[in-house]
């Protein structure tokens, strides 16, 4: 039996955008063990809510990712929203999920850039970052910011989206959907790639339930559940059914990925196509009481969140839960067995995101 | 041949022209509606302080007596808040960012009185 090493990945580390540190305990070239630590930046979010009232919140809530900014705003939003009893006009919830799939494909786009990287195809990195910031674009024509959106509120949306632009959006996603599926294609049907995923990470479908991963990683395993399928603000009223693979390898996570950017193309058709005319908020009044669970689907997962009022317009306890927290076990399930020169990409296809998981 | 796939994307690279705008040379332009600056209209103004009370990161100042706005510009984050707030609609979101600064230093506007 040759000697066990431990090595430290991380927190600073060429493929890893976000510090995570993992003490890889390794026999020759293969991993046995993941130590992880977690914790490097940590800044107090959940209990900024007694210094912010309700309102003010929505801005902080953003700004818990980077990436999936807009879903954390909502569903902050719509966790109020359920314990003041506050109906959102359908035109909210369309645009809600308009915003929703658009930041899924930039966060995918982003995902697969980091991911091409981690393994030295560095153009695929740049050609999909070049397509994110086409999908950017188009956020901020319609939002006014690029990454933090600001368009979530309690109640509804603040910016409505013109008919006139909202035509000239579709033509242009039309060419990015086929430009984005072809670089799909092009990234999944390469030798280099098939050989350095298919078979590596595997996460088998029962230790997928046991222990608790969620979004990609959850469906890589063969597993249907997406919380968008409860059907959240206005899902239930397009067609939606989850993306699943059976592998559940690096491959099949990248594969849910790529079809779930497909998949919110045709969301945000349907949305266009369904919408009509009408107000985008309601006005909220008076604080909220009670406690409530959201759940939501974010580009890595789900996200809940926990909110608990007490009549005031300070929150008495807000709990965040995010998708990359829930699957670092998962992470260390898979990587336990793998090869040192896997770790990375391993590492890459459960999306992490780590200002997200630390908050 | 699969692994010749990429080739594709290369060869519609070498014939297009580069996707990056060529700034300064070239000037940026920002988009309808994107969230710059807070730029304000003094004349307008009732110097109230609703600006003030709602801007989630307490970036703005507002005196009565003098009469005078200020804010501090890296502290805004530009979430266009008291732009909805604000009763005269005074306030508007430019849509070009603040310009760099090297100090931390507070935008004053102060009110020209009036003769007698």
């Amino acid at each position: 039996m040759s000697e066990r090493t431990i090595i430290p990945f991380g927190p600073q580390h060429p493929v890893l955008p976000e510090p995570i540190h993992l003490d890889l305990v390794v026999e020759d070239e293969k991993v046995i063990e993941a130590i992880p630590s977690i914790g490097f930046i940590h800044r107090g979010l959940e209990r900024l809510v007694e210094k912010k009232d309700y309102v003010d919140y929505v801005y902080v809530a953003e700004r818990i990712c980077g990436i999936c900014s807009f879903i954390h705003g909502l569903t902050y939003c719509m966790a109020i929203e359920e314990l003041m009893k506050v109906q959102v006009p359908d035109r909210a919830q369309y645009l809600r999920i308009i915003w929703s799939e658009l930041s899924r494909i930039h966060s995918h786009l982003l995902w697969l850039g980091l991911t091409a990287d981690s393994f030295g195809f560095e153009s695929m990195f740049m050609q999909s970052w070049r397509l994110r910031e086409q999908i950017l674009d188009i956020i901020e024509e319609t939002t006014g910011g690029r990454v933090i959106f600001g368009s979530a509120k309690i109640g509804g949306v603040r910016r409505d989206i013109s008919s006139v632009k909202m035509d000239e959006i579709m033509k242009k996603m039309n060419v990015y959907r086929k430009d984005i599926a072809q670089l799909c294609e092009q990234f999944m049907k390469d030798q280099t790639v098939k050989h350095r995923m298919q078979g590596v990470g595997l996460l088998s479908r029962a230790d997928a339930i046991s222990l608790g991963a969620v979004g990609p990683m959850l469906r890589g395993s063969g597993i249907a559940q997406d919380i968008r399928s409860t059907g959240y603000s206005g899902y239930d009223r397009i067609g939606f059914t989850p993306v699943t693979e059976t592998a559940g390898d690096c491959y099949a996570r990248c594969m849910v990925r790529m079809r779930e950017m497909d998949a919110s193309f045709v969301m945000i058709e349907q949305c266009v196509g369904k919408m009509t005319d009408g107000p985008i908020e309601v006005k909220v009044t008076g604080n909220p009481a009670g406690e409530f669970f959201m759940r939501s689907e974010q580009p890595r997962g789900e996200a809940i969140y926990y909110a608990k009022a007490n009549g005031t317009k300070f929150l008495s306890r807000l709990r965040v839960r995010t998708p990359t927290f829930a699957n670092i076990p998962p992470l260390l399930a898979t990587l336990a067995g793998c090869q040192l020169a896997d770790v990375p990409v391993i590492v890459l296809t459960i999306d992490p995101c780590i200002s997200c998981a630390e908050r | 041949m699969s692994f010749m796939g990429f080739s594709k994307v290369v060869l519609k690279n070498l014939f297009t022209g580069p996707v990056t705008e060529r700034y300064p040379f070239v000037p940026k332009v920002y988009p309808q509606g994107a969230r710059g600056s807070v730029n304000i209209e003094l004349e307008k103004c009732i110097f109230c302080g609703i600006c003030q009370k709602k801007c989630p990161t307490a970036a703005i100042a507002v005196t009565k007596e003098p009469k005078s706005w200020e804010i501090d510009r890296l502290r805004c984050i530009s979430c266009n808040y008291c732009v909805e707030v604000c009763p005269k609609k005074c306030l508007a979101l430019d849509t070009k960012y603040a310009p760099v600064s090297t100090a931390r230093s507070k935008d004053m506007f102060k009110a020209v009185q009036s003769a007698g």
